[in-house]
């Protein structure tokens, strides 16, 4: 049974997906049966305990991760059943990461920040830097193309970050945790480029959260226990808050 | 992306300039140490290129040009009486006491030659005349020898000058350009016959036969022919002949087998080796656990794991080159204070930096191998923990 309400179109599904780790006596079932789909142009956040499995979960959508069992279809494509270089060659085509800390490479500017997934994907330097420019300036931060991303504030490297995620513009941004080392305000300007990104680009972005002043950005959220997805609530804003429960297969 | 490497390479001060100090002293002791001993093993073949002759003959147990087991004098002429040799000629070559104005004594090299022929005379005149040797109790003497045997210290012997061998009176009538000897000592040429006055007397002086070929007889045929008839040994110089037939590699041989020279040296080689694969392997890896996070995130946006290890490649062998290139240079610092000292010994065939240049790489590709073991093991999904 489809788990979403609307008539959007799919971008990534997922089918009774288990995951462990360890071995043994040691073994660890982190995610119990998950089924889950995430559509283009939504914001899905996913919030949860801490070590319910959010951030696994997140992983296997993005490709970072393989599943034990149970199928990931990506955008027609089946990951579950990739090599790891196809995996490779999957992210760097069709997702835009988004970390907590960042990771912006500190001993670059932050345009060559930016043009790094058009280097990995074979852009040529010179197109790449043009591009990453470009980027940046949507994410308000055009002036700060040559600057490294150590004199940028927090909220500024994460819209750097954010610039990175989609200059070669993936059809799903992942976050995890976008807005943890923010405050406030800087937490909504991240969130209003992200639903931009979403509703715009006909995009999927799913975010991995705690942070509940930012529930309010969210198409729908998805709440996870103990490596089970336990609801799936429809909250898109001013649409009203009707709840849709969804149990696992 | 190498830019990118290169960025992020250069962009941590700290270890890059550990990395180049480490290759830099690596380099530096290798080259440095194998040119040294390379120089010293040309000191042990000095005599062939101050003596120049195609063919030395000596005794028959005698493998390096600085021992003397004497022939008999008869073994000239039985020399020149084989086939194929056009001359014959006896050197006398032995190590001799100058006795100083003051009092002390200096050692020398004193070489005898024939005085018709004056065969294996210095190949390098830089005053005086050869041709005076055949006057009584005369000379030529090597630059080192001008200032060695001067009686006043800082002075230079000058053509006419006189000192004594042996308390027999000796004057200068030549200066010439000589390689120095292994003993350090300089040489003294003087003719055969007053060679043998300036030596304490013993029942056989000849120490070898040095000879040529005719034309259109190689002199290694030659040689071969001279030990087969004979039963002398019979050594080519130049670049032809076996390490057994070729005098200069014999001698060198010779040195490398019965000496520890080779071992003392090849110590420090090894040392610098170690220094550099130490250095370089602990700084590049804790280069690449700083950079984990950033490495991971690359690998999580999609670059191979190939590409990432290109990228460590490149980053370990731009600093090889560099620490190479710095550790090169200091070294030809030292050589010329080296050459235009005469001392220490240094030589450096083109095998010695660039084996050193291969070692370099082999230790920067270890360190790279460390990073990109570490690197292919990091899963992407760890991104997210960091
Ligand atoms: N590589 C791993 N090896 C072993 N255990 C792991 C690994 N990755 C995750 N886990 C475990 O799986 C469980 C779920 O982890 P996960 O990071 O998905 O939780 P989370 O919901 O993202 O938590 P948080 O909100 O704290 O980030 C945790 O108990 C964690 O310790
Ligand atoms: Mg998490």
């Amino acid at each position: 049974m489809p788990d979403f309400p609307d008539t959007r179109p799919v971008a990534v599904e997922t089918h009774g997906i288990e995951k462990s780790f360890g071995d043994g006596a040691a073994k660890l079932l982190v995610l119990k049966q998950v089924s889950l789909t995430v559509c283009k142009g939504e914001i899905l956040m996913l919030v949860g305990p801490s070590g319910c499995g959010k951030t696994t979960l997140l992983s296997i959508i993005g490709g970072t991760l393989r599943p034990d069992c149970g199928e990931v279809t990506a955008f027609g494509q089946p990951l579950h059943r990739m090599r790891s270089s196809e995996l490779t060659r999957f992210r760097a085509g069709h997702i835009g990461f988004i970390f907590q800390q960042f990771n912006l490479i500190p001993t670059i500017s932050c345009a060559e920040n930016v043009a790094v997934p058009l280097l990995i994907a074979g852009v040529r330097s010179s197109v790449a830097i043009r591009k990453a420019r470009e980027t940046l300036g949507l994410v308000g931060l055009a002036d700060r193309a040559k600057d490294r991303p150590g004199f940028l504030s927090g909220g500024q490297q994460q819209r750097v970050a954010i610039a990175r995620a989609l200059v070669h513009e993936p059809p799903m941004v992942i976050c995890d945790e976008p807005t943890a080392a923010l405050d406030a305000s800087n937490g909504e300007i991240v969130m209003n480029l992200l639903a931009g990104v979403a509703r715009s680009g006909d995009r999927a972005v799913m975010v991995v959260t705690h942070d509940n002043r930012i529930f309010s950005y969210a198409d729908r959220i998805a709440r996870m226990d103990d490596g089970r997805i336990i609801e799936v609530r429809d909250a898109a804003a001013g649409h009203g808050r009707h709840f849709l429960h969804e149990l696992p297969h | 992306m190498f830019r990118l490497a290169i960025q992020m390479l250069f962009g941590d001060i700290a270890k890059y300039l550990m990395l180049v100090v480490g290759l830099f002293f690596a380099t530096f002791l290798i080259v440095q140490q194998a040119s040294v001993f390379c120089g010293l093993m040309r000191w042990t073949t000095s005599t062939l290129r101050n003596v120049p002759a195609p063919i030395w003959v000596v005794e028959e147990q005698v493998e390096q040009v600085n021992e003397t087991n004497p022939l008999r004098d008869t073994d000239v002429g039985r020399v020149r009486s084989v086939s194929g040799v056009a001359w014959a000629m006896p050197l006398y070559s032995g190590i001799q006491r100058v006795r100083l104005d003051d009092g002390s004594f200096k050692t020398v090299q004193l070489i005898g030659i024939d005085a018709a022929s004056l065969a294996g005379a210095p190949p390098r005149m830089l005053e005086g005349n050869l041709e005076s040797l055949r006057l009584p109790n005369t000379v030529v003497i090597d630059e080192l020898a001008t200032a060695r045997l001067s009686p006043v210290k800082g002075g230079r012997l000058k053509i006419g000058d006189q000192f004594e061998i042996n308390d027999i009176e000796a004057r200068v009538v030549g200066i010439c350009d000589a390689d120095r000897s292994f003993t350090g000592g300089p040489y003294v040429w003087t003719i055969y016959e007053r060679a043998l006055q300036y030596s304490p007397p013993q029942r056989k002086m000849l120490s070898a036969v040095i000879a040529g070929p005719v034309a259109g007889v190689e002199p290694l045929e030659a040689a071969r022919e001279i030990q087969r008839v004979t039963g002398l040994r019979a050594y080519v110089t130049g670049k032809s002949g076996g390490d057994d037939e070729n005098f200069a590699w014999s001698t060198i041989w010779w040195y490398v087998r019965n000496t520890g020279i080779p071992i003392s040296f090849g110590t420090t080689v090894i040392v610098g080796f170690i220094v550099g694969v130490a250095i370089a392997c602990q700084t590049f890896y804790a280069f690449v656990l700083d950079n984990l996070r950033y490495l991971g995130a690359l690998k999580a946006m999609g670059m191979s794991t190939w590409r990432l290890s290109a990228m460590l490649m490149v980053q370990a062998l731009t600093v090889g080159c560099i620490g190479f290139g710095l550790g090169l240079f200091a070294t030809a610092g030292f050589a010329r204070a080296a050459l235009e000292n005469k001392q220490p010994p240094f030589f450096m065939p083109a095998v010695v930096p660039a084996g050193a240049f291969a070692v370099i790489i082999i230790i920067c590709f270890l360190a790279a191998m460390l990073g990109i073991w570490r690197i292919a093991r990091y899963e992407p999904a760890m991104v997210f923990r960091a």
